[in-house]
């Protein structure tokens, strides 16, 4: 019976509309607008021919015919369909480009640099190189940094905590602003560079392998504070009578580390990883903050970078989209995979 | 831990404070460094001759005649109209915190009292939904908005970012509600209410420390919010972060990056103040989500 059972239907109905119109208007509409729009092309304009009679006989000039650009414009939103001719061209897949690297090229390097020189395989080397470089440099740092606090007395963690904090909690782009003028050139920690490079004329920006490392430490200390909150309240709750009796047994302190606090970490270890490789690979903001576009673009930028300026670039930003979405998929999969197991085994 | 921490030998137990000291440096530094360069002039802030410039603000003195300058707040505040965009921030965030908690405490609510499998497939599309980069929603917001004329106004943005914010908040709640015995309300609807009056008067009075914690994160979320805003605000009602960036943008030919400092830590201090009074719910909503998986 509904009374004392489970919530009927039709009162789940009304309880989980308001939210499920929000994420159907303002997530799911917008991903099929984007799929749509990733086939369309933007209109071209409309050329005509117009004769010119004079004295000396006629010319034909051809100029655009800007009324009717407009009005097929506006009729057509959309733009013309194109089929898959985007996801083909040179600023995404780029498949001819590809197979004419492929053929032309020597060596696997000189064919990897060729593909590396297409916007789209550049975005994705960095975004991937970022994502699966700092999410385990995170967790150790996490769990080092929990280890560590966990070991202090009880007075000390609370401040500790609130500094530990700050570099997760400040906006993304604010935090990646404060640590590019301290490397800077002319800032504290460019200058500190200079003088242990002993190279005056060290500058983080202008180095491509050196852009990366920055924006990486800049990833591994923004997100390191989740993965130590996380372990630590794990910390929490180690079984003590399993350490106790370890320590009884004679096991050291490694030894412990080992076979009792890492198995009971682990599960934790998983979770963030699952949530950091989600959100790594969508990193955005850092290369904005760090003006890192000459050196490193990553996924999410070029589509900011298409949507922007004068032209916005609304079929090449969909495309991406659709191809950032694609990686998304992929990468989630284990996420699903495990929700879906927990759910049953708790049903 | 205690019986552990009694065993540690010395060299390891300095080690563990060093390193501590060491993160610590790491992790504050960068702010406290920003926030005392804020009072200088950009020759000291970013200064060629020496480091210790920043510190000290020998230009700084010879300009102004005083070591510390409030003319980068004075310059992004009044001169850039900073204060606009801190306006328009604090409106987003208010109302997308009050809209986002509204819907988000129903739906929430009703995953956690509904049996049924269609829950845990709305978990998983949830799931799926919290995982898209913003920026590729973005993209395709704008066509539609601007055929609408929805493109640039206040309102737009914040139900974009209360329906961003949807997903997070049902898995919170979800699993906050979760916690709250089913007996409660149950009860109430034994003694005659329907659904919803025993929600209003049995779980509403109990379910403010889950509240609150997700409140935090919305609210982060939406005052954090770069994308979002900078692709759908028109420049008047720019919010804070975006008009940080913008700055960036304008002062450059000004020759003066210091309105863009002082900005981020205006836009910085009141994060700190949110992280110094609800550290304890930042920490538990931060592994709620863990510790139960």
């Amino acid at each position: 019976m509904a009374l004392g059972g489970a919530m009927k239907h039709r009162t789940f109905f009304w309880f989980f509309l308001p939210t499920a119109l929000a994420m159907t208007l303002f997530i799911a509409l917008p991903i099929v607008s984007v799929v749509l729009q990733s086939f369309y092309a933007p209109h071209e304009q409309v050329i005509i021919e117009v004769e010119n009679c004079g004295p000396f006989g006629c010319t034909t000039e051809t100029t655009i015919d800007r009324e009717a650009t407009e009005a097929l414009r506006e009729a057509q939103p959309l733009g013309r369909y194109v089929g898959f001719e985007l996801y083909l061209n040179r600023g995404h897949l780029a498949t001819s480009e590809i197979a004419e690297a492929w053929n032309t090229t020597e060596s696997i390097g000189e064919f990897a640099s060729a593909v590396y020189n297409l916007p789209f395989y550049r975005a994705l080397t960095f975004t991937l190189t970022y994502t699966f470089v700092c999410t385990p440099l995170l967790i150790i740092l996490g769990f080092v940094i929990a280890v560590a606090v966990n070991n202090l007395s009880t007075w000390l963690k609370g401040p500790v905590i609130f500094f530990s904090l700050l570099p997760m909690i400040v906006t993304p782009l604010v935090g990646s602003l404060v640590l590019f003028w301290m490397v800077d050139s002319r800032g504290v920690l460019g200058t500190f560079l200079q003088y242990l490079a002993s190279d005056p004329n060290l500058s983080l920006k202008a180095s491509t392998p050196l852009t990366w490392i920055m924006l990486m430490v800049y990833g591994v200390w923004s997100s390191a504070p989740f993965a130590f909150v996380v372990f630590y309240a794990g910390l929490q709750t180690l079984p003590q009578d399993t350490l106790e009796s370890a320590m009884i047994d004679g096991a050291t302190r490694w030894q412990r580390i080992r076979y009792v606090v890492i198995p009971h970490i682990m599960p934790l270890v998983t979770f963030v990883a699952l949530i950091q490789l989600m959100d790594n690979f969508r990193v955005f903001e850092p290369v904005v903050g760090f003006k890192a576009e000459a050196h490193a673009t990553t996924l999410s930028w070029i589509i900011f970078n298409d949507l922007g300026g004068e032209t916005r670039l609304l079929s090449s930003a969909a495309t991406t989209s659709v191809l950032t979405i694609i990686g998304i998929a992929i990468l989630l999969s284990p996420v699903l995979v495990r929700t879906w197991r927990d759910f049953n085994a708790k049903s | 831990m205690d019986a552990a921490t009694r065993h540690r030998s010395p060299a390891l137990r300095t080690f563990s404070a060093l390193f501590i000291i060491v993160w610590l440096i790491v992790a504050a530094f960068p702010f406290l460094w920003t926030l005392w360069g804020s009072f200088k002039v950009e020759l000291d802030f970013f200064s060629k001759a020496d480091w210790t410039n920043a510190l000290t603000g020998p230009l700084t003195i010879v300009q102004t005649g005083n070591p510390f300058t409030g003319a980068g707040y004075d310059g992004a505040w009044i001169q850039e109209e900073f204060w606009r965009a801190v306006l328009n921030s604090f409106l987003v965030c208010f109302f997308v915190v009050c809209t986002s908690l509204t819907i988000g405490t129903l739906g929430g609510y009703a995953l956690s009292r509904s049996g049924f499998r269609y829950v845990i497939w709305l978990l998983i599309i949830a799931l799926i939904f919290r995982a898209l980069p913003q920026m590729t929603l973005v993209s395709g917001y704008l066509l539609p908005f601007f055929e609408w004329n929805l493109w640039g106004i206040l309102p737009t943005s914040i139900i974009v970012l209360v329906a961003i914010n949807q997903p997070f908040t049902l898995w919170m709640l979800h699993s906050f509600f979760e916690k709250i015995p089913k007996d409660l309300d149950e009860a109430a609807m034994v003694d005659g209410c329907s659904r919803f009056q025993a929600f209003r008067h049995v779980i509403v009075p109990v379910m403010w420390p889950g509240v609150i914690t997700t409140g935090l994160f919305s609210f982060l979320l939406a005052y954090n919010d770069f994308a979002v805003n900078a692709m759908l605000l028109s420049s008047e009602n720019q919010t804070m972060i975006p008009a940080v960036v913008s700055f960036l943008g304008t002062t450059q030919e000004a020759g003066n990056v210091m309105f863009a400092v002082a900005a981020v830590v205006s836009a910085t201090a009141p994060l700190f103040v949110l992280v110094l009074f609800f550290q304890r719910q930042i920490v538990s909503g931060l592994t709620a989500g863990a510790v139960k998986g």
